[in-house]
């Protein structure tokens, strides 16, 4: 932990930033380039960097999961996104989809977002558990 | 539409994702580890039944169709290698009930042993070139973990060694498939099978299966690429060392076979006579460096490569029986190693040592464990009727059958040399008194063992030596299975009407 004003007094920016990039990347790997692995890169960096800033205590309170838990989590969520498809009774990891209509607008909601969902969740578990055992140690 | 296929990779990816939510609770962890791995068991049993009485099975996932999306398949070898993971994956999960401390499960064991099992189902079943480097590498990650797991100095040693060795014969791996996917346009190993006899330039194609020899080559620990095995697996706990024992360099060996029958029949008088002085080589220096050992789990680790000689040999004389020999050597190879590792475990910790000066009288004071230690022992060096004598004499008959007298030579002397080694074991461990307890008769120098850590060590112990036994004394199911193995492996005519649905 750094105990520096500045860094402190950028966090607290940074830090609702990082985390609304990091949705909006997520989202946007939808179609275009982004999605759940670098999405959840960027909303490891924002935890990482509270835990710099304030120490990992504190960012531990703040994530409320368990990094560990956050992996296992994460690999349930990939495994349920293929699951759906075998229900249905096509091979494992078929996309299936729904268009409702949210607001007006038709929605593209479909199997492959739990994949991706999944996908975030264990980057962010698997990078934030690295980095503050790291901290903790060093 | 079932889907058998998915599940041995879908069991350990579950069991592991709910070891992880548990990871802080060890005992809810070791349920769930064993249930998963019954689960595997049962799973895979059921593939192999499916796969003997219907053929070769083939799914594509994602339901995009091959050659352009990732298809699994699962032909006799594919499924009898996921039977036995399942069978090794069922026996060292209970063994590592009582051999793991406390430690080791709260960095992860249990997750991270499931995860293992995925990555090496995953390899044998992927119809994929480029999937089966994405198993590889999920296979080797959590091997690299469950290797360095425990930050002994030793430990992180060997697993530097293993790391490095295994990264280059990635790379390399990634190289050829670069190669491949350049000559040919594709990926899906049916179609590369077809397109890679329709390259204009054979030469080239060979130039390129080498860059498959070779990282195919360290997976499996062949001459002159074994170097990180004897330096890395005598350091992590029994569990670990006998899991990766058992499997690890069997995936490599698996994959040689894949790539030499399906993919690299261009110049199999080229290709496959390098494979048969490989493995003559690999016999010879690793039951070499065997003798000169001392601690049992190195002398135990060279001997893994010195078998390993034997199995790719039979890849080498290319001929039905050869590969019937092979697919056999294979089988009872996995099952034999991991209960001497299991047994070496065992006798470490009623002696408190690995190193064979330490070591004794365990025959006194625990005949039973000296029986267990000979069916291995003793299958392992070839001796009727255990299972090692049928799949020696299979590959034995082969050689002499196509008048390659040399190689069934070496192998015949090997043979005899493994006897040595393991005669050594037996006189060190078994038969001497415990050094510093000559004079005693009340076992005083043995650490106890609770009998329930005692029903954990030994069940698995006795499981496999039944196997070995059952094997040897009704070897002709067995032998059945891989001839229709072998069958398939030579023309793979089947296999790609499988996958590409023609």
């Amino acid at each position: 932990m750094m105990k520096s004003l500045i860094l402190q007094t950028a966090t607290k920016l940074l830090f609702p930033l990082l985390l609304l990039f990091s949705i909006f990347l997520f989202l946007r790997g939808h179609n275009d380039p982004g999605g759940g692995f670098i999405g959840g890169l960027v909303g490891a960096a924002a935890f990482a960097l509270f835990a710099i800033s304030s120490g990992t205590e504190k960012a531990r309170e703040l994530l409320r999961i368990d990094p560990t838990f956050m992996i296992g989590l994460g690999l349930f969520f990939a495994l349920l996104s293929g699951v759906i498809s075998m229900y249905a009774g096509t091979p494992f990891l078929t996309g299936h989809w729904a268009f409702p209509m949210v607001f007006g607008a038709e929605m593209h909601l479909g199997s492959p977002i739990l994949f991706d969902i999944g996908v975030y969740l264990v980057v962010v578990g698997f990078t934030l558990a690295v980095i503050f055992s790291l901290e903790e140690e060093g | 539409m079932d889907h058998l296929l998915t599940l041995p990779v879908l069991i350990p990816l579950l069991t592991g994702a709910i070891a992880f939510l548990f990871y802080k609770n060890g005992t809810v962890q070791r349920w769930i580890g064993l249930a998963g791995t019954v689960a595997l068991l049962i799973a895979s049993i059921l593939l192999l039944v499916d796969v003997w009485s219907n053929g070769i099975q083939a799914e594509q996932f994602g339901n995009w169709p091959a050659p352009f999306g990732i298809s699994f398949v699962a032909d006799l070898l594919s499924s009898i290698m996921i039977t036995i993971s399942g069978v090794m994956g069922f026996v060292v999960a209970v063994y590592a009930v009582a051999d793991i401390d406390k430690t080791r499960e709260k960095f992860g064991f249990y997750p991270l042993y499931h995860i293992l099992l995925m990555g090496i189902n995953g390899t044998f079943l992927t119809g994929d070139i480029f999937n089966m480097y994405v198993w590889f590498e999920v296979m080797l990650i959590s091997s690299f973990v469950l290797l360095a797991l425990g930050n002994a100095k030793a430990q992180l040693d060997g697993a530097v060694k293993y790391v490095i060795i295994n990264l280059v014969g990635s790379a390399i791996f990634l190289m050829g498939i670069g190669f491949v996917y350049g000559l040919t346009g594709t990926l899906n190993m049916a179609e590369l099978s077809v397109r890679l006899n329709e390259v204009d330039n054979a030469g080239l194609v060979t130039t390129v299966s080498m860059f498959f020899m070779i990282s195919f080559g360290i997976k499996a620990a062949v001459f002159p690429l074994f170097f990180w095995l004897p330096a890395s697996y005598h350091t992590p706990p029994v569990a670990v060392s006998a899991i990766f024992a058992g499997m690890l360099t069997k995936v490599g060996v698996y994959t040689l076979i894949r790539a030499f029958t399906l993919l690299f029949t261009q110049e199999v008088a080229y290709t496959h006579h390098i494979i048969l002085w490989i493995s003559g080589l690999t016999m010879l220096i690793g039951v070499l460096g065997a003798a000169a050992q001392s601690e049992v789990r190195r002398i135990l680790s060279f001997h893994i490569i010195s078998q390993i000689g034997y199995m790719i040999m039979g890849l080498a004389l290319y001929t039905p029986l050869a590969l019937i020999g092979s697919v056999f050597y294979i089988v009872h190879h996995i099952i034999v190693k991991t209960n001497l590792f299991l047994v070496g475990g065992l006798a470490r910790k009623l002696t408190g040592s690995y190193e064979l000066k330490k070591m004794g009288g365990l025959y006194r004071y625990y005949p039973w464990l000296g029986v267990l230690f000979l069916i291995p022992a003793f299958s392992l060096a070839g001796f009727p009727p255990l299972s090692g004598f049928w799949a020696k004499f299979t590959l034995i008959y082969a050689a002499l059958e196509i008048e390659s007298y040399w190689i069934a030579g070496v192998a015949l002397l090997v043979g005899l040399l493994t006897l040595y080694s393991m005669t050594k074991i037996w006189m060190a461990a078994f038969w001497t008194p415990l050094p510093g307890y000559e004079n005693d008769t009340t076992g005083a120098g043995f650490n106890k063992i609770g009998p329930r850590d005692m029903f954990l060590l030994v069940t698995p112990i006795v499981i496999l030596a039944t196997l070995t036994i059952i094997i040897g004394l009704f070897p002709e199911p067995f032998y059945e299975l891989s001839l229709k193995a072998a069958e398939e492996l030579l023309d793979p005519t089947n296999y790609i009407n499988a996958v590409l649905g023609k």
